[in-house]
């Protein structure tokens, strides 16, 4: 499905890494490693489309993503490190202007669904600004309950702020995902209790 | 509501409820535009003559400077929260939401100095014939300005300083519309009509209409890296 060959990142005049390969197929889930600064990050925004690689060519089922933009991000969905959150808006019209702006629009009933699923029903109609760190991310995650029909998952760092239980729950939503035959890729530094454990790429390994 | 539209209005929408939710912000920008316009006949004199030849400059100037006071929040609070990282990873063609932005940024921010022109215009005693010019050159010259500050206010996204580079960046580009906008009165208070200054005025705003979202969204995938 994903297909990277020979990757290489610059930042500012810092080679971060180069000669990367990644490969994702149908089903399959990968975790970035690696220690802080190391360019995970980076390696994800690049694989969005959102950076540019200093080298290298990324594919989306085998055209290039930079070409063919509209059908990759047709079938993509990442949830970075902001919270892509406006503290005006109460979580639900958050929700639903994402969704909106990514070209879905499941309705109000299937956001506030996905808000419950996610532990966030008694907060649908408050300000965006009075929510803690660890429900701001779920609204973020909310999208994935209203993303099944994208199977490219990008998700940077998901399990930062969130309890116990959501980071299981969570776990098991990636994992119902891959199963249904979708790609997800994530960083994380947490043991996430995956039922099969994901595939590993330590970038440490391929540092400059 | 589907189709190309559906992304245009869900941004058109959510900006002007944040803006009606944060409408100090922009009472701010109205308030700016009355005080520069009511400072000037304190500076140069009630001479009755004398203000009516400067009201449509005066008018003018003081639109642009309103104008550039807010541009520099158009993608800010976007780019600080993430928002603009999942805008740009829309599907849909990144040049509609732009537009309908700055649509939103217009409609709050210049539509008001449209419709407060003819009032403070006549603090200046201009004519009552010449107040509809005055108001029909603003309305098709604020929404030119709104899009050519889109795109500095894009390219100077993220930047330090990026404020004094902004104005510095797009003032020189103001110049043409002041330029026709505020010779639209003249040469209607002169006789020749104002017709040839209001084509021009329409032109630009349909050039920079298909032009500028597309300058924007490039400069905003720059500025996003």
């Amino acid at each position: 499905m994903l297909e990277a060959n020979d990757l290489a990142c610059l930042k500012g005049d810092r080679l971060l890494f180069r000669g990367l390969d990644v490969r994702l197929d149908a089903g399959e889930m990968l975790r970035v490693a690696g220690p802080n600064g190391v360019g995970k990050t980076s390696l994800l925004r690049i694989l969005c489309g959102l950076a540019m690689q200093e080298h290298g060519q990324v594919r989306w089922r085998g055209l290039d993503i930079r070409r063919e933009r509209e059908t990759f991000h047709r079938a993509l969905l990442y949830v970075g490190h902001l919270p892509a959150l406006n503290d005006l808006l109460t979580p639900l019209e958050n929700l639903r202007f994402a969704c909106a702006a990514g070209g879905d629009d499941p309705g109000e009933s299937a956001c506030m669904e996905a808000l419950a699923r996610i532990g966030l029903a008694g907060q649908v109609d408050l300000p965006a600004r009075v929510l803690s760190q660890g429900q701001r991310r779920r609204v973020g995650l909310a999208r994935l309950f209203l993303s099944a029909s994208r199977p490219f998952w990008v998700l940077d760092e998901p399990f930062t702020a969130l309890d116990v239980a959501a980071v299981a729950d969570l776990a098991g939503t990636l994992s119902t995902h891959c199963e249904a035959g979708g790609t997800v890729i994530l960083t994380t530094h947490q043991d996430a209790p995956f039922a099969k454990p994901p595939a590993v790429l330590d970038l440490a390994g391929v540092a400059c | 509501m589907s189709g190309i539209l559906g992304p245009f209005l869900a941004v058109l929408r959510r900006d002007l409820m944040l803006a009606w939710r944060g409408r100090a912000d922009v009472l701010v920008t109205l308030a700016f535009f009355v005080i520069v316009v009511c400072l000037f006949p304190f500076g140069v004199g009630a001479e009755t003559n004398q203000l009516r030849a400067i009201a449509p400059g005066v008018l003018w100037v003081a639109a642009l400077l309103s104008t550039l006071l807010s541009l520099h929040r158009l993608f800010a609070q976007d780019h600080a929260d993430g928002t603009l990282e999942q805008l740009l990873l829309s599907p849909e063609p990144t040049a509609l939401w732009v537009t309908a932005k700055v649509s939103a940024h217009w409609i709050v921010t210049g539509l008001p100095l449209v419709l407060a022109a003819p009032g403070l215009a006549l603090l200046f005693d201009v004519e009552q014939g010449a107040l509809g010019v005055l108001t029909l050159s603003l309305a098709l010259g604020s929404p030119i300005l709104a899009l050519l500050g889109a795109v500095g206010a894009a390219l100077t996204l993220g930047l330090r300083g990026g404020g004094v580079l902004l104005a510095l960046l797009v003032l020189p580009l103001f110049v043409p519309v002041l330029i026709f906008g505020a010779g639209a009165v003249d040469s209607h208070l002169g006789g020749t009509g104002a017709t040839a200054h209001m084509l021009l005025l329409g032109g630009g705003l349909l050039g920079a209409l298909a032009l500028a979202p597309f300058a924007c969204a490039a400069a905003l995938r720059i500025a996003i890296e």
